[in-house]
């Protein structure tokens, strides 16, 4: 159950200060799933997806990774947080991020950005790593850049550099968080090509997403959020074709 | 040596004593120096990181620290420290570390540059891209590996041009330590402009070594920025 089931999260609710953003999300992920979310900014997307991985400590809920929950404890402030930080560290690793804003390591060359996790958080031998890292940046497309430094490419290569980091652990569940948003029209088709290819190989995907054409075709489980709650979800067909929500209708209704 | 004794051969100043006193003041000057940046550096680095802590009982000893030796004069610093150890600890256990007049000053010089250059990595710890420290974290870096692999690297890299100056300033700053006593550059060229009361030619050569240094050190750190800043240049490889 737990392998074919990585992730469960149940009822995340997240405050910053007196600003509600989620007000009681859940997700499963089983293995193989490719997991849309989407909605209009604000409506808490983002801020769940960095709850699984808890780069922001979810206010109250829970975090089940293979089976195993999360620990947290309160402070004396009243703050949350992590029992046991190696828990988190070792969840976090197997839980690859692509982010918005690619957040690769600026002074790393694209092949030190992707060997260095797996070498200094797996423990991988440098060899290995190396051989890893050539065959996904290979398959992302950008293997004559590896020696380049991210600022020496445009943003779709650097993504798509983010990407191949993000392959090199070798993750249960890849987290994407609205990974096309920070680039123009054509560079986000090579993205959003190779995002495909890893739907296509039976990967665990979550993505945070404004390309709606992608989520309808390529994930297998769509939630719409409104204002920190899931508005509606479910298979694709039924959310873009027959949403039940007039709220979902309406995003989805062509705007000019 | 042949060649240098007919050159000076008929020059009252620049002979081959005064030359040997030069060269002795280079040599003090260089190992005080060398020495107090090195071990300036070394200390600067936990003490940077102290003080980007949130937490107060860290930042707040180091920011006090800083505050003290970057608001006061590196002389009164100095003198503080070789006066007053002199009345301190005489003839106490201590008392060999402060003996010689380098060790005051190499400990004032020390101090000095550590708080300079602590507040100079500080301001490049505290400029590292946030989503870069956030990757770290998403791929399961602890606070040290997220330190020692990411965070120190790129802050090392932006610190290079402004910790170039402090070393220039370093060097200069050195000066002082002729009046406790050292024979550094700036006091053997004292002591050659008292001894021939000739001004001019006894600042004006030490000058122009301290200059020959400075343009080194300029050069080492265009070497190193090179290397080390290819990742900002958009010329690709």
């Amino acid at each position: 159950m737990t392998d074919a089931t990585p992730l469960v999260v149940k009822n995340i609710c997240k405050k910053f200060n007196e600003l509600e953003v989620l007000k009681g999300v859940s997700l499963e992920a089983h293995k193989g799933d490719v997991i849309s979310m989407i909605g209009s900014s604000g409506s808490g997307k983002s801020t769940f997806l960095r709850c699984l991985n808890l780069l922001e400590i979810p206010t109250s809920g829970d975090i089940e990774f293979h089976g195993k929950p999360i620990e947290f404890y309160t402070t004396r402030k009243g703050e949350r947080k992590p029992k046991d930080i190696s828990q988190v560290e070792y969840m976090r690793a197997r839980l690859s991020m692509v982010f918005q804003s690619f957040n690769l390591w600026s002074h790393m060359t694209v092949m030190e950005n992707v060997i260095e996790a797996p070498i200094n958080v797996l423990g991988i031998p440098r060899a290995e790593a190396r051989e890893r890292a050539e065959k996904y940046l290979e398959k992302v497309g950008i293997w004559e850049r590896r020696d380049y430094y991210p600022a020496q490419m445009s943003g779709g290569q650097q993504q798509r550099a983010a990407i191949a980091r993000a392959l090199a652990m070798q993750p249960d569940v890849m987290l994407f968080d609205e990974p096309t948003s920070a680039l123009d029209p054509e560079l986000v088709g090579e993205v959003l090509k190779v995002m495909r290819s890893l739907a296509e190989e039976g990967r665990t995907m979550i993505v945070v997403t404004h390309e709606m054409a992608f989520a309808r075709d390529v994930s297998n489980h769509v939630m719409f959020l409104h204002q920190g709650k899931i508005e509606e979800q479910g298979k694709p067909e039924k959310v873009f074709e027959n949403p039940d929500s007039e709220r979902v209708r309406k995003f989805l209704a062509p705007k000019y | 040596m042949n060649y240098l004794e007919e050159l000076l051969a008929d020059n009252d100043i620049f002979t081959l004593t005064t030359m040997a006193e030069y060269w002795s003041g280079l040599v003090n000057t260089t190992q005080l120096v060398l020495l107090s940046l090195i071990i300036g550096l070394v200390l600067a680095l936990p003490l940077a990181l102290m003080r980007c802590s949130n937490k107060a009982y860290l930042s707040k000893p180091v920011y006090l620290f800083t505050y003290v030796f970057r608001g006061t004069p590196l002389i009164v610093q100095l003198y503080l420290i070789y006066y007053g150890s002199g009345f301190t600890f005489n003839d106490t256990w201590i008392w060999p570390a402060f003996e010689k007049a380098f060790y005051p000053a190499l400990y004032a010089f020390v101090l000095n540059t550590a708080a300079y250059t602590t507040e100079i990595l500080r301001g490049a710890i505290m400029a590292t891209p946030r989503g870069e420290i956030e990757a770290a974290k998403a791929y399961g870096m602890s606070w040290w590996k997220r330190t020692l692999r990411i965070v120190l690297p790129s802050a090392f890299r932006r610190a290079l041009p402004a910790y170039s100056n402090e070393v220039i300033f370093m060097l200069h700053a050195s000066a002082v330590a002729s009046t406790v006593t050292i024979l550094d550059l700036t006091g053997a060229a004292y002591n050659i402009y008292s001894r021939y009361y000739a001004p001019f030619e006894a600042f004006i050569f030490v000058a122009f070594i301290y200059l020959c240094l400075t343009f080194m050190i300029i050069y080492i750190f265009k070497r190193i920025e090179n290397r080390m800043l290819a990742h900002l240049s958009t010329s690709r490889p």
